[in-house]
């Protein structure tokens, strides 16, 4: 029997995005399965962001804490280094202090924060807000306005508030991150209702939700395969958007980050596991269908980097 | 190539007699076609038909078995590429190398490592599966050694053994012949001096070729020579040779039932860069390898792959989820506080394992909600006060406790008042959100 390589070919592509506005980072644009070369073109590599916070990140453990424990205190400082030192392709600024149960800050406060941090770095910015839908709506609004025109990533817009976060990030030439739960046909209805306001559909970002690694993890990957198989064979231009996968946020909450050694000795190295932990979920996002990738720990970083460069 | 249902009907008596429980020859074609059925259901099929229809028939990725005793590792029987379509069937085994050349001493290490990395994860025992004895040496007598050694110190690995020198692979597949394990090495230019090997010790062979081209030829040429049972690697090294060629074959096999390549893929993860390694490794769990040889197994990095393969391994249409009932942790007496929380496998070992921290025995009421988590379940409308209710009246808890106090999870604690309500005479305690909260939580009650 001779063999015959079985390769597919599809109709549809993934939209190429390009944020930024000096140094830009591109993503997406293939049309093919994640990495599968055999099949059809996977231009650009994935891009992944260092996460920062507007206020010091007192809730995240050690291990990752550490990492930054000099320049933390400050989100400029703090943008900096993961520029300069760490050699970031692009930041992802949380607004997690403009959360109600957190340190309450205005959408004035935030909306100046995102200026300095803008006036500091080069590198393209992601603006996410504290994932409270009703703050999210004043917030992301003023922050879009204060990075006018700088080819900036607004999220995320969720079906509750999608409405004022939409129409802010397209006056202000943004790209916009619509997050939906876990679930390819709610991800699928709001790119739909945020294309219908008028928002340009090759601008848009799809967040299907991310999970850590043990903590649904397959669900994450299975709605990203999915949503990826629909844009290629079916030529869903709905689907067609390039994938987040807002990795570290997820990550650091489980126990697998946190437990001391001697607390679990079956589970080894605190550090050493809480770094794999989230270099392990984001590798799996990769190869399932992430194109842009949120992280917090430098070394995972790093690990998916080489990761990259082996997959290209 | 896979036989359409007509060409299937064209073999079979055409008599319609209905004794394979199907009403006409044609509808039981369509069955095996579909493989939904198994041709011995038909009594009175030719020999011949049998053949043919045999060879069509079989799993389109050949199982096989490595090792021995509960923990032999299964391989093969695939039958999709996507996860969400069907549940992947045979978890991918994690090998660790050990080379001849090592001393006594570091072999005994890395099989002590093996023995203990046993880990229970969301009611499963995990581990590293095998050990692959590579002949770095090229000598028979150290070969052979590492194998006794191996075989007596990991009592319950599967042995894989990997050379290309047929002459040193005699004797320690013999000195480990009972352990059936597998011969890896076979390449086009020792396949008869192997094959040989493998058939007289009945073991499954692992053959080696660049490309698939090479690859298939080869697997032909060892069917050939009357190994069935094969394992492949087709050279792919890097992590984007790994995607690709896994992708293929595992395409050829099910959708073409291209046989000479329906075999499981064993791949070499092998790094100095034990991050990189990781990755590697989780590609090829996500991406159908069978087997995957690491260079070391630090118990962090198994966790982690122990946990990607679960995840990537469980079934897409039933969540993990534990029987309905209410579970005694510790030895609770009619005092001790009772708790509730879903069924999903996920949420009671994580709850049970906090409460187990914590000292304190306890009742905890698991309550069916088809699998879902806390939240999900509360959103799904599965966990509500009126379900509560009735389950706790149900399970007749309240003949076996002195108290009427119930601790629901703090993420639910908007639902506290209608429990009272529907449960007159009880109290509800809105307990901490996050279970690792829970230990300090019932220390101080
Ligand atoms: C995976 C997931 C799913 C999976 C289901 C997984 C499963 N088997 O349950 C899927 C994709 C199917 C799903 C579906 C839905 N989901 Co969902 N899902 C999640 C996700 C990402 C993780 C849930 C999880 O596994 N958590 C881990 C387990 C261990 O957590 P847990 O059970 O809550 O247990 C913890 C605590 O509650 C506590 N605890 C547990 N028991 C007890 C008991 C006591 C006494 C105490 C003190 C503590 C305690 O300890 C545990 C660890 O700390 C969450 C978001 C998130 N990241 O949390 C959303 C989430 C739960 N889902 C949500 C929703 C809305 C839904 C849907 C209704 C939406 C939809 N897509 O249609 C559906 C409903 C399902 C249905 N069948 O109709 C919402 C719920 C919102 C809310 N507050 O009501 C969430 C929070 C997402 C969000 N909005 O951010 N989901
Ligand atoms: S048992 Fe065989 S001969 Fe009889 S109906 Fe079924 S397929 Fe046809």
């Amino acid at each position: 029997m001779a063999f015959v390589e079985p390769k597919e070919s599809f109709a549809g592509k993934v939209y190429q995005i390009t944020i930024g506005s000096d140094k830009t980072a591109v993503f997406g644009g293939e049309n093919a399965l994640p990495f599968l070369t055999v099949d059809g073109n996977y231009p650009n590599k994935p891009v992944i962001a260092f996460e920062i916070q507007d206020v010091p990140p007192t809730d995240w453990p050690d291990t990752v804490r550490k990492a930054y424990e000099n320049v933390s205190g400050d989100p400029v400082t703090w943008a900096k280094y993961c520029q300069n030192e760490l050699n970031a392709q692009a930041i992802a600024l949380r607004l997690v202090g403009t959360h109600p149960d957190r340190e309450n800050r205005t959408a004035e406060d935030a909306a100046k924060t995102v200026k300095d941090v803008l006036a500091a770095i080069n590198v393209p910015l992601i603006i996410l807000g504290s994932n409270n839908v009703e703050k999210d709506s004043v917030v992301l609004v003023a922050a879009a306005e204060a990075a006018k025109d700088k080819n900036c990533v607004i999220g995320k817009a969720q079906e509750a508030n999608y409405k004022t976060i939409a129409a802010a990030a397209m006056a202000n030439n943004h790209k916009l991150i619509a997050m939906s739960e876990l679930d390819i046909n709610l991800s699928k209805q709001l790119n739909i209702l945020i294309t219908q306001m008028g928002f340009d559909k090759e601008r848009l970002i799809t967040d299907p939700m991310c999970s850590a690694l043990g903590y649904g993890l397959e669900y994450t990957y299975s709605v990203m395969e999915r949503i990826r198989l629909a844009a290629l064979t079916q030529n869903d231009a709905t689907m067609q958007p390039p994938i987040l996968a807002d990795v570290g946020m997820y990550v650091w909450k489980v126990k697998e980050t946190q437990a001391a050694e001697a607390d679990v000795p079956n589970w080894g190295n605190v550090e050493q596991r809480g770094i794999t932990w989230e270099t392990v979920t984001a590798g799996s996002l990769m190869v399932s269908g992430a194109e842009l990738l949120i992280m917090r720990h430098p070394e995972a970083v790093k690990a998916i980097q080489k990761f990259i460069d082996e997959l290209n | 190539m896979a036989l359409t249902g007509v060409e299937i009907f064209k073999l079979l008596p055409k008599t319609n007699c209905k004794k394979c429980g199907h009403p006409t020859c044609l509808a039981f074609a369509m069955k095996l076609a579909q493989r939904q059925a198994s041709l011995d259901a038909c009594p009175d099929v030719s020999e011949d038909a049998k053949k043919v229809l045999g060879e069509a028939s079989a799993p389109p990725v050949r199982p096989i078995t490595l090792g021995t005793g509960d923990k032999a590792v299964k391989m093969g029987e695939e039958t999709v590429l996507f996860r969400h379509e069907k549940k992947f069937v045979n978890p991918c085994a994690f090998a660790v190398e050990v080379k001849d050349t090592m001393s006594e001493a570091d072999i005994n290490k890395i099989c002590d490592d093996v023995n203990s990395s046993e880990i229970d994860r969301v009611g499963q025992k995990l581990r590293i599966d095998a050990i692959f004895i590579s002949n770095a040496s090229n000598d028979a007598a150290k070969f052979e050694a590492a194998a006794k050694t191996v075989a007596a110190k990991a009592p319950a690995a599967a042995i894989i053994l990997g050379t290309e020198n047929a002459q040193t692979a005699e004797a320690a597949v013999k000195a480990v012949a009972d352990r059936k394990p597998l011969l890896f090495g076979a390449n086009d230019s020792n396949a008869e001096a192997m094959a040989g090997i493998a058939k007289a010790n009945k073991i499954a062979l692992g053959v080696s070729a660049k490309g698939l081209e090479a690859l298939s030829a080869l697997t032909e040429k060892i069917k050939g020579l009357g190994v069935e049972d094969i394992v492949m690697d087709s050279g792919a090294k890097t992590a984007k040779e790994i995607i690709n060629n896994n992708t293929l074959i595992r395409r050829a096999a099910i959708k073409k039932n291209f046989k000479p390549l329906g075999y499981p893929v064993i791949t070499f993860a092998q790094r100095d860069d034990v991050m990189l390694e990781t990755l590697i490794a989780v590609a090829c769990v996500a991406k159908y390898s069978s087997i995957v040889v690491l260079s070391s197994v630090e118990k962090w990095k198994n966790l982690a792959l122990f946990t990607v393969r679960q995840n990537i391994y469980t079934d897409p249409q039933v969540p993990m989820q534990v029987e309905q009932k209410i579970y005694k942790i510790g030895e609770p007496t009619e005092n001790s506080p009772l708790m509730i929380t879903t069924n999903f496998s996920l949420t009671y070992f994580i709850v049970s394992g906090e409460v187990e921290n914590s000292k304190v025995p306890c009742r905890l009421a698991v309550m069916d909600s088809e699998g879902l988590s806390v939240l999900t379940a509360w959103a799904a409308g599965k966990f509500t006060a009126s379900k509560i209710a009735q389950f706790i009246k149900e399970s007749g808890i309240e003949n076996e406790i002195k108290h009427r106090e119930i601790i629901i999870p703090g993420y639910v604690a908007i639902m506290s008042g209608a429990i009272e309500e529907k449960l007159p005479g009880w109290k509800v305690t809105v307990g901490p959100r996050e279970a690792n909260a829970l230990p300090a939580f019932l220390k101080s009650r």
